[in-house]
């Protein structure tokens, strides 16, 4: 934290001699040794180390991955499969860096909603959570480019479709398309230069990881109370090994999870057509993209409407990376003073109804849209028949014997005839997605602007220490044995 | 305009074959009775089977589908279905050595005067394919393309364990059986074949179109050529494929009888070792990498009470 002093005394002689020269070793010791942390950390805290291991083995078996892996349309395929038949634990590289993806977004996204509960994007970390959200970003670019990789039929027919989403750009958004292409369609050149870029960002989020971790120890870590560090002593302890040890437990538990995955269910977070080969003229018959930017896909989906002059398949481009942009103006959108929403009972219900939404538009971007969730009413039959006089009609039947029926006396008849299903009116997916949109953006449009103007939130403890269990005396910190 | 084009084209193309899925959809596959050997935390492959399931490949889909991923020498490999302890070098293998023999391939290499001949293939050889190409393969399948089978059971199903196989065992054994085939002419006395459906309310009469066959586990839709109740559309679609496996099609080297059931049983799994062929080893590695981060995260646990003990939070 700004403010609190260096404990760093270096020992050896050489530590001496650094220190005076380039203080690398104090920096870490005040970063991850002696950082004052807030006592009252939960589990939910403990997803941005989770987040660190994760990058740190999407590095690791990717750059191992990246010597084997030959990155042109011929071969790619195949050569994914050689990794995973004859590298040595080639199967156990490739594995942990496909289920890897997935939960490195598992983990993000638990951070970022213990974020929006805990009002952690609130000042001062306006800066903090900005580059949290440039990190997402970088994230999501990253999957996308990688999961092109193995060139399978959802990498091609997957970036055919998020690459058309930028050509719904008006005026630029052919040459972006194009740009991003490297010629009129997706081709060897494509998927060269995103193998190239699939290998530079995660090092641009490493980058950002570290101005990320910079901006939360200027101001230091909130913590679940939402109240600021008073007092060093009583409020917190040092970060080793009080949480160096929490988080290597909480650490431990998600390889559990992770472990699970890798080795008894390692395809089941990606999709079985990712393992036909791609092949530009056969189109998949169910494009979806990754589950970690389905409620996105949702959202792009939900907009079936033209507003003004903007068609809806811009504004639909538009309300998906709306989505995201909000997020980097929500420390300017809650007007509450009160950062944890435990204090906030009416924030809460909603914030708690934005986490459904959220897993529900992913089910909607799973799903059909067109499929009934809620039928209401049974389908019927209809029969259109044209006379041989160029008359039309229509009759609908529910039982298909009098369809049939009156279809053979309209034949019979000489008129063409043919039955074919009416719908029932039903609750739709396509319905859910757009109300569950509406909810996503009011939820940050509305709600919380509105909320912290006119709520009364519950009184929030003086200080962490009196917040604090048992602690009621505020014993100091004692090192650790 | 363009690029709305293709934006509608993809969301185009996503909406209609959604529909269709829905309309349609396949019937649901399912293992053999006994289910799979392979399946589960502890599973290991029925040998046996594997090397049935391998001759009923060289002996039945070899004609038409290619396995480019596998060479010989993975059959003979630790895991591999003729591995055998005394040649820890595959290529040295008697048995995979025969069964390389056995198929001339094209050398990839010239030969002395710059010429490329046919050769016996050895164990480092991938299998020997079918055709030369794409097209050579669609010429003689009236115009539908054998799908290479080396990931097979990878690229149908969830990726839960064994459903692949389930799609395989299912689809080879699962058309409807040649005597519920009828005949009809229609009215300009051209011939038709077709299926009678009489169960529940799938009442009507599918038509199989020429050249194309009926199989109810196979995805696609087949209203076009239902005449019945549309909202009960049969499950399941046509494919290019007639039913391979016929009593006896094989005869199995150790005895076995070799019934529809147990051929299609064979080459799924088969085809699932061959999809996969280190997910034995895979699994066999889960054990002590979870007892492992189970114990750390126990040690873990006990230190972090120990340290955490004085401080209140
Ligand atoms: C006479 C040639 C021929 C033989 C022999 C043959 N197949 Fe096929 N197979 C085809 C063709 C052609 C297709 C493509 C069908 C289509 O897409 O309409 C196909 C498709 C398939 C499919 C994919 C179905 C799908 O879901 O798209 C599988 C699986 C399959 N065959 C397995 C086998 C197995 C196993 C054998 C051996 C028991 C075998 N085939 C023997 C010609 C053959
Ligand atoms: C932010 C970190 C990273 C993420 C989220 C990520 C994500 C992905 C994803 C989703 C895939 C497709 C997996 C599949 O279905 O097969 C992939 C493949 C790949 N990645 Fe990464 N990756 C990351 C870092 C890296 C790094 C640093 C490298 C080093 C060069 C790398 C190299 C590769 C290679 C070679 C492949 C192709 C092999 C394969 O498909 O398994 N990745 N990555």
């Amino acid at each position: 934290m700004s403010g609190h002093e260096s404990t760093y005394t270096p020992n050896s002689g050489f530590e001496k001699w650094l220190d005076s020269r380039l203080p690398i070793v104090r920096l870490a010791h005040d970063s991850f040794v002696d950082f004052p942390t807030p006592k009252n950390l939960n589990y939910w805290y403990t997803f941005g180390g989770i987040l660190a291991v994760c990058l740190a083995i999407q590095i690791i078996t990717g750059i191992v991955l990246a010597m084997h892996y030959t990155a042109t349309v011929d071969e790619a395929f195949a050569s994914v499969e050689r990794i995973m038949r004859d590298v040595p634990f080639g199967w156990l590289l490739r594995y942990v860096h496909a289920v890897g993806a997935s939960m490195f977004f598992l983990a993000v996204y638990v951070h970022m909603f213990r974020g929006l509960y805990y009002g952690s994007y609130k000042a001062p970390r306006e800066v903090l959570w900005l580059l949290g959200c440039v990190i997402f970003l970088l994230m999501m670019a990253t999957a996308f480019l990688g999961y092109m990789l193995p060139w399978g039929q959802m990498s091609l027919h997957g970036a055919n479709v998020i690459i058309g989403l930028f050509g719904a750009i008006p005026l630029v958004g052919e040459g972006i398309q194009t740009w991003l292409m490297g010629g009129p369609s997706i081709g060897n050149q494509t998927l060269q230069r995103f193998f190239s870029l699939h290998y530079l960002l995660p090092f641009m989020i490493a980058g950002v990881v570290i101005l990320h971790i910079w901006a939360l120890h200027v101001p230091g870590n909130n913590n679940p109370t939402g109240v600021e560090v008073k007092d060093v002593e009583k409020d917190t302890v040092p970060f080793h090994p009080y949480y160096t040890v929490k988080d290597g437990f909480a650490i431990v538990l998600f390889l559990i999870i992770f472990a699970g995955f890798v080795f008894y269910a390692p395809n089941v977070l990606g999709h079985a057509d990712n393992y036909i080969e791609a092949n530009p003229l056969v189109t998949p018959a169910h494009i979806v993209p990754e589950w970690y930017l389905l409620p996105f896909y949702a959202i792009l989906r939900a907009i079936t409407f033209d507003i003004g002059p903007i068609q809806a398949k811009l504004l639909g481009v538009i309300f998906m990376f709306g989505s995201i942009a909000v997020l980097f103006a929500l420390p300017w959108l809650d007007t509450s003073k009160v950062k944890s929403m435990r204090y906030r009972p009416v924030a809460k219900q909603f914030f708690l109804g934005f986490v459904a939404a959220a897993l529900l538009l992913g089910w909607c971007g799973a799903s059909n849209p067109d499929d009934p969730i809620i039928p209401l009413g049974e389908d019927k039959l209809q029969v259109s028949y044209t006379t041989e006089a160029g008359v039309d009609g229509v009759a609908v039947f529910e039982a298909y014997d009098d369809a049939a029926a009156f279809r053979s006396e309209k034949l019979a008849e000489g008129s063409t005839a043919s039955i074919a299903i009416k719908k029932a009116s039903a609750f739709r997916f396509i319905h859910l997605a757009q109300i569950l949109t509406a909810y996503y953006f009011a939820y940050f449009l509305i709600i919380l602007p509105y909320l912290g103007l006119r709520e009364t939130p519950k009184d929030e403890p003086d200080a962490i220490h009196k917040a604090v269990l048992g602690s009621a005396h505020g014993a100091a910190a004692v090192p650790a044995e | 305009m363009k690029l709305y084009r293709l934006l509608s084209a993809g969301l185009g193309a996503l909406a209609l074959t959604l529909s269709a899925q829905a309309a349609g959809g396949a019937k649901h596959p399912h293992p053999p009775k006994e289910g799979w050997a392979f399946a589960g935390p502890l599973g290991e492959f029925d040998m046996a089977s594997v090397q049935r399931g391998y001759q009923v490949y060289r002996e039945v889909c070899s004609s038409c589908h290619s396995m480019k991923l596998l060479s010989y020498r993975n059959l003979g490999e630790p895991g591999g279905p003729f591995y055998d302890s005394e040649y820890p070098n595959a290529n040295d293998n008697p048995l995979v050595k025969q069964f390389a023999m056995e198929d001339e391939i094209l050398s990839e290499t010239p030969d002395e005067y710059g010429d490329y001949q046919y050769r016996p293939a050895r164990p480092s050889d991938a299998f020997r394919s079918p055709y030369p190409n794409e097209q050579a393969a669609r010429a003689a399948n009236g115009g539908a393309y054998p799908p290479d089978l080396s990931v097979i059971t990878k690229a149908r199903g969830h990726g839960a364990d064994g459903d692949g196989a389930n799609y395989v065992y299912s689809l080879l054994s699962g058309y409807p059986g040649f005597d519920e085939l009828q005949f009809g002419e229609d009215a300009d006395g051209e011939p038709f074949d077709y299926y009678q459906f009489d169960h529940g309310d799938e009442k009507g009469r599918l038509v199989q179109p020429i050249g194309q066959y009926y199989n109810p586990y196979m995805a696609g839709d087949v209203s076009a050529y239902w005449d019945g109740d549309p909202r009960h559309t049969p499950k399941g679609g046509f494919l290019a494929m007639g039913p391979q496996l016929m009593p006896g099609r094989v005869e199995y080297m150790d005895g076995t009888e070799a019934t529809v059931e147990q051929m299609a049983t064979d080459i799924a799994q088969f085809l699932q070792w061959a999809g996969d062929p280190k997910q034995i080893a895979r699994k066999s590695l889960a054990l002590p990498a979870l007892i492992y981060l189970v114990i750390l995260a126990i040690l873990l646990w006990f230190s972090y009470q120990r340290i955490w003990r004085k401080i209140g939070h």
